[in-house]
Formats: structure tokens, C-alpha cells, sequence
């Protein structure tokens, strides 16, 4: 029986055997792995890239303190973007199952319509999410907008859930009795984790701090894409920090859930702190667009 | 004649949007036909699986028929100089029609024409050409881009395309992948790629490749052998929109069945059905009582489960749902639907109009004015305000969160649990009915009070601030909403005006509009759902749309007797009182005026007068008791008077007093007559005849 890591270890091998990059995890928190900029600022533009990480992904409102067996803080994705599509992106993925032992000659696989739409990131895309025996392992989509514009390429993002996968195949009733090695469970390594982000994100967080955290991010982020607007020296221009702009965005998206979980968002609050959040998003997304071009005519 | 094979090869297509794009490839293949002029001589086929769209057209022509065609060329003066030699226009002409000056002809018309035979083209090479635009035209709600910006778009992406016409590749490109003659069986069942020459060799390579193409067959399959599975006594729940769902889910379906514990039968129904139904799209089952049994029945897109390992799979993840669902119940039990009323403060209704707690506050006034004006009695009264102000709760519950779809009867089942009274619970879980049209009325009174409360405060709420649907946009349902207020007061008989239902809604200065969405919405009940004819509605509601109910009662009367020779005559008579009167330009100064007997001549004029006196106290009488049918009979006699009328009288007569008083007498008659429907605006005939 595979383990939790042999699972990842293998599916980052074939990924890799497919060409992909295999990228360590982005080191800020993130909802989804869509988030992290080796998926929302590679998207964009006409660029090849083929790239496949793990990310820990935090969702605050979703912590259930290790007592549900399904239900996380913080899950595991995989997450692959092949960027243009190949046309046998489909049976790629499912090779890839076969990849860790799953005979789908012997499984009831189906994609199913599942469209994604991220307001926060203004992106949104079509596809299936992927359910094998009744499960959902699996989001799969064709990226059509991003950042709130048109994508010149469109990628296909594969999203395992990991924890599920491997439940699955181990199968096991509760995330936590995965076998994460052969000494170690899933409890052993995660539970910690899930008992005390709960407590913070629904009881202890200080609603007064993070406002205050989510401002100043949000005002360092406003205060670079205001510098990147300006009057820019090429070489300015071509190291301008993008990147940790987009950090701010990422910073501000994530301290909005944990307000949100800590019920500390109003009814009338919500939509107009999405509307900030998404603003940055966007701002950076045309900007990136913007670099990439000014850099591309630096190169000709 | 030539027979087409056509299959779009895509990835997985939305299940909901199959049918659709089946019957769009269909009619605008049909339709490029009729624009090409072929005629088909045999059948036109359309399947499809989640991964094909397939076309199969039998006895098409080989080519287009010949026809000929006129090309008409400057005029004698302009072609021919005086000594009758060609000019440069005639030899112009000539040159871009392809033929010698000599060729051409002097039509009737004086101008230089060329009769030509234009040979039909071969339908290979149409086909070619229209193919394309005709795939791609198919229409999907939400359709995409996989080759990038300014790339064509279709619901999924294009992996393959067979196009044959008797054997031969058509040639055809379509967003980068060439038609031909191989196509693809099942992903996972299906071995390689199959060469096919034929619709025939088509049929049974994708059979021999675990791909059922037909989508009926693979209806009857599910059914049958998820039939053939369950244990004796026990019986399939059957659900027509599931089983649509799973046809276009699957390409070799394959019954599996399963069970769970018996120890979550505790749980409700309506969960169980739930998570089967929508969240996992299981059939439930139930046993020889009717009860729910503890099996479901999964369709998987493989083949047979010999090991059991697809069972198990399902099996484990519809006890994680179960688990779930056992979770929720509990936890929801810490807080009682009272203790949540606060919480409803924290939820958005809509954004102008506050949260949930602000809606309950206007429900519970709508509910205090309609028991009021439905005369409710004390207990159901004091049960309506009780089950208004709790309906909402169930929004903050775990259970609500995780199946959206059951919100209400949640509420309904909590309610009970907790012990509130069964008119209190029944109401609660009755409130959003009806939601669609083949939805059933709240059940109790209590429960219609309480969903008629609910709607028109919404409706009222969005009027008042201006957020009237538009167009396709009606994002809260709004129609669904005045179509739910009007079948619950047409279906249930509530004796309540349109006006007093605005009013109660308290739409602000937006109160005309709502009345006439609620009158757009009642229009379309009479006609659609009650089945009158357009006209019938319009003459009915002329007469008054005060009271639904009256409205509805006099349209059904009306029906009885519209298409006697009698109603329709009369129909024509009054259709003439309306223009006569519109033309004598009198219009308005008429009311009130006093007829002056002394003034009706002898004969048919005295004759109708004295008939319409009993026929006009018999209405009054009839149509206090709401009996409109013997009105209306009553209405039919006058007939013949009425016929001698306009055969013996000249209404427009000389004298002026006396024309005057017929024009008075006319007014009058109308008047009276006029009370059920305006029987003027009723086409009569055999065109009307068809149109009910």
C-alpha cells in the first residue's frame, strides 16, 4: 500500500517525467494553489510554462478543531498547470492515477461539469471535477480569464485533494488514520495543526490586529502598484517588485477568511472587502502583463 | 443517394446540456440542407454520449439539382452603337459572364441577358464547406476557449471528427483537428482507435468499444439492471431528471448496488433523499411499504464490479455524507430555532434590504395583514405569525449550510423535534412552495399564509427600491415569486383583490408596477396552465381584474360556452356596438345620459330593449352568486334580437335626438352586458376556434 508521501513523491515524478517543473510550496498563505504566482501571474501572458507543487492550503472558516475526518484547516493539494493545454491533457491526468494504483479498468471515473470562478482573484474557468467511485478527487479547468482579463493561452490547472486521494487509496474512513510513512499517521504529523488554528481562527485571533494587518498589507500593496504607475527608469521598470506586491494581495485574501471565520465580517462588509481584495488582484495581474511585455521588448 | 456520418469527438460534455446541443445540431443541420436545397431522402439521426456528438442523415442526394439563371446586361442603347455593333459595355458583359458577345440575348425588357444552366453542386463538397460553421454554431449556455484568445469556442474541447459521406472523408477542419474515419470508443474500456467506413461499422465499433450510442438505450439499461439487482420486495425510487442525468453521464452504464447501515434511517428522509439524489446521484430505494430501504443503487461508467471495489467506494463515500449529515442534526440541536433568531442578523437577504432578521420583520407584518384580509381564524393566525417569524432560522444552521436545497424543510423538521405545534412545523416546511410550476401549494392554510407573506414582502421589498427584473436578469427570482403568489390565491380559491395583495407587499411608488407583474404573471396562469385562449384572458380581465379567483371563474365560464354558434354571433354584434360607438365620436359624453323610451321605435328596437331588461336582472342576480355560466347563457339569448336589431335599425339615424338615444340605449347595453367579459375583443370564427 502507498503511503501519503509515495503518493505525492510518485505523482511529482510523473509530472516531472511530463516536463513539468516540480516547485517546493509557496511560502505565504494561500486558500488554493491557484493563488500562489507560479499559477495566477504564469497564467497570463503567452508564455509556455509546465509547472506541478504541493500546497498547504489554509481555509479558516473550514477548520473543524481534528474532530471531523473530512474536514480540514489546512489540506494538501497538488496542483499541475500545463500551460498551453496538450490536446491529451485528459488522458495524461488519468495515467497519472494509474500512476499510484488506481486500475481504472476497475473504477467508475467520471468528469463531471464543475466551472470554477474565483471573485476574489477575478478568474474563472470551465471544467469537471473528477470523481472516482462516487469520490472527488480531482478539480480540472481550462483557465479562461485571470486577474480579470483574457487569457492568450489557456492552461489546464489539475487540483488533487490529497488527503482524499489518499484516503482513498488507503482506505481509510478519516484523514487522520492516513499512513503518512510506515511509523506515522496523518494525525501524528497534522492534528496539532488542526486543534489550534481552529481555536485561533474562531476564538482567539484579535479582530482589532488583523483589521490593522490587512490594512497596512493592503496599503503597501496600493502604495507599490501607485509607484509602478508612475514615471519608471527601464531598469526600474524591469526589477520593479511585482512579486511582492502580489504578496500583499495574497496576505490581505488570506487575513479576509480569517476575519470571515472569526465572524468578524459583516453582512454589508463582506462583498466590499472582496471588492478591495480582488482590486489588488487585479492591479497586479495588469501590471505583471505590462512588465512582461516591457521585458520581452527589452529582449528584441 | 449518399448517407452522412457525422461525430463530433469531444471531451466530457456537461450532462444537463447534451439534449440541447442534440436538438440544435439537428435543426441546423436541417436547415443547411434547406439552404444548400438538398432533400433528404431517408432519416436524420442525432446521438450523443458525454464524449460525441453524433449526426447519421440517410438518402441524401449526390449533388444539388441544376438551375438556371439570368444575368441581365446593360441596355439595346447602351450595348449597340448606331450601326448595331456591340459597344464596350455589351462586350464587358459578355467577358465577365464567360461568353462570346454572339451569345447573348435581348430580353423583353430591352436590356442584353444571358440565360445559363448552373450545374448543382456535388454534396461532398458542400458538406465540406458548411460543416464547420454548423458544429460550431451549436449553442451552449457557456461555452469556451482551449487554443487561446480568438480561437473558436465550444462547450468542451474538439479531440477528434469523423465526417464520411458513403465511405469517403469529407473534408473538414474544425478549430485544428481534420475530419476522418476514426473515432474513439470508451476511455477506459475501449481499445485504440477504430476505423469505421460506415454508420453501420460506426454502430457496432463503438458497441464492440463499450460505447452504448444510443441514449435510450442506455436509459433502458440503467433501469433494467438496476431492477434486476434489487432484492425481492424492494423497489427503485425512479426520478426522470436523475436518470437524464446519469444517460448523459455515462457511456457504458452499469448498475452497481449498494447499502448502509440501517441505523442512519433515523435521520429524515429528505436528507437521505438528498445527498442520494443530488449530492452522490444514487436512486434510492424503498421496501415493500414504501418505506426507504437501506440500498441505493449507483450507475458507474464501467464495466461489471466483479471484485466489488466500485461498491465499496461508494458505499464509503456515502457513509462519510451520512456521518456528515448525523453530525449536523446533532449539533444543531444545541440552539433552537428561536435561539437562532438573532443570528439572522448576520445573513444577507439582499443587499439594500438588510439581512434575514429585517425580512422577517416585514414577513411578519405581511402575515398580520393577511390573516386580516383572508379572515384567518385565531388559531391559524396566532400559528402563521408563530411559523413567520421562525422560518428563516433554519438559514443558520450547519444543516442548511451543507444542503442548501432543503432550506424550509429543515426548518419544518427541526420545528418538530423541538416542539413546536405540527400547524407551526408544516408551515415552516411548506413556506417556499410552490417554487416552479409543477410544484405543489403549501398544504395548510397556515402554510399558504405564511408563504404568500414571505413572497410578497420580497416582491415588495425589491419593488420599493426599483430592482424589478430585467430582461433575462432576475437574480432573486421575482417571478418565480408573483407566480407562486398567483397560483396559491388562484389554486387555494383566496377571495382576495390584486390590489389588497399590492398593497400588503407595500411596493412603495412602485405599487402600479407590481400590480401589473402580478396581472402579467395571472395572464399567463389563465392561458398556460388553465389553458384559455389569449383572447378569452384579455376580454375577461377588461371586464375586471379586481379579484383573481372572480377572474379565473368568469374566464372558466366563459370557456363553456365561447365556441357556441350564439357567443360568437354576439361576439361580432358587440365588436359593431364598440366601433360604432368609438366612430360617433360621442365617447364619454354618453354616461349617465338617460335613455328616453318615447324615442324607440316599434319593432326591433323596442323589441331588444324589452329583452334586455329580464337578461340584465338575471346577470345581477347570477352574478352575485358568482354563477356565470347562466349569466352568460342568458347573455346568448339576446341573439336573435339582436341579430333583427342590426338588420332592422339604422343606428346613425337622421334625427339627431333619435340617433343620439340609440347610441345612449347601445352605451347602456354594453354597459350591463359587459360585466363578466368584453365580449368585444373575442375573435370569433374558426381562426379563434384554433387558437384555444
Amino acid at each position: 500500500m502507498l503511503t501519503f508521501q509515495e503518493i505525492v513523491m510518485r505523482l511529482k515524478a510523473y509530472w516531472a517525467r511530463q516536463g513539468c517543473i516540480i516547485q517546493e510550496p509557496f511560502d505565504c498563505e494561500v486558500g488554493a494553489g491557484t493563488m500562489c504566482p507560479e499559477t495566477f501571474l504564469r497564467v497570463l501572458g503567452s508564455e509556455p510554462y509546465n509547472v506541478a507543487y504541493v500546497q498547504p492550503s489554509r481555509r479558516p472558516a473550514d477548520g473543524r478543531y481534528g474532530e471531523n475526518p473530512n474536514r480540514l484547516y489546512k489540506h494538501m493539494q497538488l496542483q499541475v498547470i500545463l500551460k498551453p493545454a496538450p490536446e491529451d491533457v485528459v488522458d495524461l491526468y488519468l495515467k497519472s492515477l494509474e500512476e499510484i494504483g488506481i486500475d481504472l479498468s476497475q473504477h467508475d471515473c467520471k468528469l463531471e461539469e464543475d466551472n470554477w470562478e474565483s471573485p476574489t482573484l477575478g478568474a474563472w474557468g470551465v471544467g469537471w471535477q473528477v470523481m472516482l467511485d462516487g469520490l472527488e478527487i480531482t478539480q480540472f479547468t481550462y483557465f479562461q480569464q485571470c486577474g480579470g482579463l483574457d487569457l492568450d493561452v489557456v492552461p489546464a490547472e489539475l487540483t488533487y485533494g490529497l488527503e482524499r486521494l489518499a484516503a482513498f487509496i488507503q482506505d481509510v474512513e478519516s484523514v487522520y488514520d492516513i499512513r503518512w510513512n510506515d511509523r506515522w499517521t496523518y494525525a501524528d504529523v497534522r492534528l496539532a495543526d488542526e486543534e489550534q488554528y481552529s481555536a485561533y481562527n474562531f476564538e482567539e485571533a484579535d479582530v482589532g490586529f488583523v483589521w490593522d494587518e490587512f490594512n497596512l498589507h493592503e496599503a503597501e500593496c496600493k502604495r507599490l502598484m501607485e509607484r509602478y504607475a508612475s514615471e519608471l527608469a527601464p531598469l526600474e521598470r524591469r526589477r520593479f517588485p511585482l512579486l511582492a506586491a502580489f504578496d500583499q494581495t495574497l496576505k490581505c485574501s488570506h487575513l479576509f477568511n480569517t476575519l470571515q471565520a472569526r465572524g468578524a465580517i459583516s453582512v454589508t462588509e463582506r462583498a466590499q472587502v472582496i471588492q478591495r481584495v480582488r482590486n489588488l488582484a487585479v492591479a497586479v495581474a495588469k501590471a505583471w502583463v505590462d512588465q512582461q511585455r516591457f521585458l520581452a521588448g527589452e529582449a528584441a | 443517394m449518399s448517407d452522412l456520418l457525422l461525430e463530433v469527438g469531444t471531451e466530457e460534455i456537461p450532462a444537463r446540456l447534451v439534449p440541447g446541443a442534440m436538438r440544435d445540431l439537428e435543426k441546423r443541420f436541417r436547415s443547411a440542407l434547406r439552404e444548400l436545397d438538398l432533400e433528404c431522402g431517408g432519416q436524420i439521426s442525432v446521438d450523443a454520449t458525454p464524449r460525441r456528438l453524433a449526426l447519421v442523415a440517410e438518402g441524401l442526394p449526390d449533388r444539388q439539382r441544376d438551375r438556371s439563371e439570368t444575368l441581365t446586361g446593360p441596355s439595346k442603347q447602351i450595348a449597340f452603337d448606331a450601326d448595331g455593333n456591340p459597344t464596350r459595355a455589351a462586350v464587358g458583359f459578355a467577358r465577365k459572364a464567360g461568353v462570346a458577345v454572339e451569345e447573348l440575348e435581348l430580353g423583353d425588357d430591352g436590356k442584353l441577358a444571358l440565360q445559363r444552366t448552373i450545374a448543382g453542386q456535388r454534396t461532398h463538397d458542400l458538406l465540406a464547406r458548411v460543416l464547420p460553421d454548423m458544429v460550431l454554431g451549436v449553442r451552449f449556455p457557456r461555452s469556451m476557449h482551449w487554443m487561446g484568445k480568438g480561437s473558436p469556442r465550444f462547450i468542451r474541447p474538439i479531440r477528434w471528427l469523423v465526417a464520411l459521406l458513403d465511405g469517403n472523408v469529407v473534408p473538414v477542419e474544425l478549430a485544428g483537428v481534420r475530419s476522418g474515419n476514426i473515432t474513439w470508443g470508451h476511455r477506459r474500456l475501449g481499445a485504440g482507435p477504430i476505423t469505421v467506413n460506415s454508420a453501420e461499422e460506426y454502430r457496432s465499433g463503438l458497441r464492440a468499444n463499450a460505447v452504448l450510442l444510443s441514449a435510450e438505450s442506455r436509459a433502458s439499461k440503467i433501469v433494467a439492471d438496476a431492477e434486476a439487482l434489487l432484492p425481492a420486495g424492494c423497489k427503485l425510487r425512479r426520478n426522470e431528471r436523475l436518470l437524464q442525468t446519469l444517460v448523459f453521464e455515462t457511456e457504458h452504464p452499469t448498475a452497481i448496488l449498494g447499502s448502509f447501515d440501517e441505523s442512519y434511517l433515523d435521520l429524515p428522509e429528505e436528507v437521505l433523499e438528498t445527498v442520494m439524489l443530488v449530492h452522490q446521484k444514487y436512486f434510492a430505494v424503498e421496501d415493500s411499504s414504501g418505506a426507504m430501504a437501506n440500498r441505493f443503487v449507483a450507475i458507474a461508467n464501467s464495466g461489471s464490479d466483479a471484485d466489488g471495489v466500485i461498491r465499496r467506494g461508494h458505499e464509503r463515500v456515502l457513509r462519510a455524507r451520512f456521518n456528515d449529515a448525523r453530525f449536523f442534526w446533532e449539533f444543531d440541536q444545541r440552539s433552537t430555532l428561536s435561539d437562532r433568531l438573532e443570528e439572522l442578523k448576520a445573513v444577507t437577504f439582499q443587499a439594500s434590504l438588510g439581512s434575514y432578521w429585517s425580512k422577517t420583520e416585514s414577513n411578519l407584518e405581511a402575515v398580520a395583514h393577511l390573516n386580516e384580509a383572508l379572515s384567518v381564524d385565531a388559531s391559524d393566525a396566532t400559528s402563521a405569525l408563530r411559523a413567520v417569524r421562525l422560518a428563516k432560522t433554519d438559514l443558520t444552521t450547519e444543516m442548511v449550510g451543507e444542503f442548501p436545497e432543503l432550506q424550509g424543510k429543515i426548518g419544518g423538521l427541526y420545528a418538530v423535534a423541538q416542539g413546536e405545534s405540527p400547524e407551526v412545523a408544516d408551515a415552516i416546511y411548506d413556506h417556499y412552495l410552490p417554487a416552479g410550476s409543477s410544484d405543489p401549494i403549501p398544504r395548510s392554510l397556515v402554510g399558504r399564509v405564511v408563504s404568500l407573506a414571505d413572497k410578497l414582502a420580497t416582491l415588495g421589498g425589491m419593488f420599493r427600491i426599483g430592482l424589478m427584473p430585467t430582461g433575462s436578469r432576475d437574480p432573486l427570482a421575482l417571478r418565480r415569486a408573483a407566480f407562486g403568489v398567483i397560483r396559491i390565491v388562484v389554486e387555494t380559491s383566496l377571495a382576495v383583490s390584486l390590489d389588497r395583495l399590492v398593497e400588503i407587499a407595500s411596493a412603495g411608488e412602485n405599487a402600479p408596477k407590481l400590480r401589473d407583474f402580478f396581472l402579467d404573471r395571472l395572464r399567463f396562469w389563465l392561458q398556460d396552465v388553465d389553458g384559455h385562449a389569449a383572447d378569452s384572458v384579455q376580454a375577461v380581465l377588461a371586464a375586471s381584474d379586481t379579484v383573481p379567483v372572480d377572474v379565473l371563474a368568469r374566464a372558466r365560464a366563459l370557456a363553456e360556452v365561447r365556441h357556441t354558434p350564439d357567443l360568437e354571433a354576439l361576439a361580432v354584434s358587440f365588436k359593431r356596438i364598440r366601433n360604432i360607438l368609438e366612430q360617433s365620436g360621442t365617447a364619454g359624453s354618453l354616461d349617465g345620459a338617460k335613455l328616453d323610451l318615447a324615442l324607440l321605435e316599434g319593432g326591433a328596437e323596442m323589441d331588444l330593449h324589452a329583452s334586455l331588461q329580464p337578461v340584465a336582472a338575471k346577470i345581477a342576480e347570477c352574478n352575485a352568486e358568482r354563477d356565470y355560466g347562466t349569466s352568460l347563457r342568458a347573455i346568448a339569448t339576446l341573439r336573435p334580437a339582436l341579430d333583427r336589431y342590426f338588420d332592422d335599425v339604422l343606428v346613425m339615424a337622421e334625427d339627431e335626438a333619435v340617433r343620439r338615444n340609440r347610441l345612449v340605449f347601445l352605451a347602456s347595453m354594453l354597459r350591463a352586458l359587459s360585466t363578466i367579459a368584453d365580449f368585444s375583443l373575442i375573435d370569433a370564427g374558426p381562426a379563434a376556434a384554433q387558437s384555444s
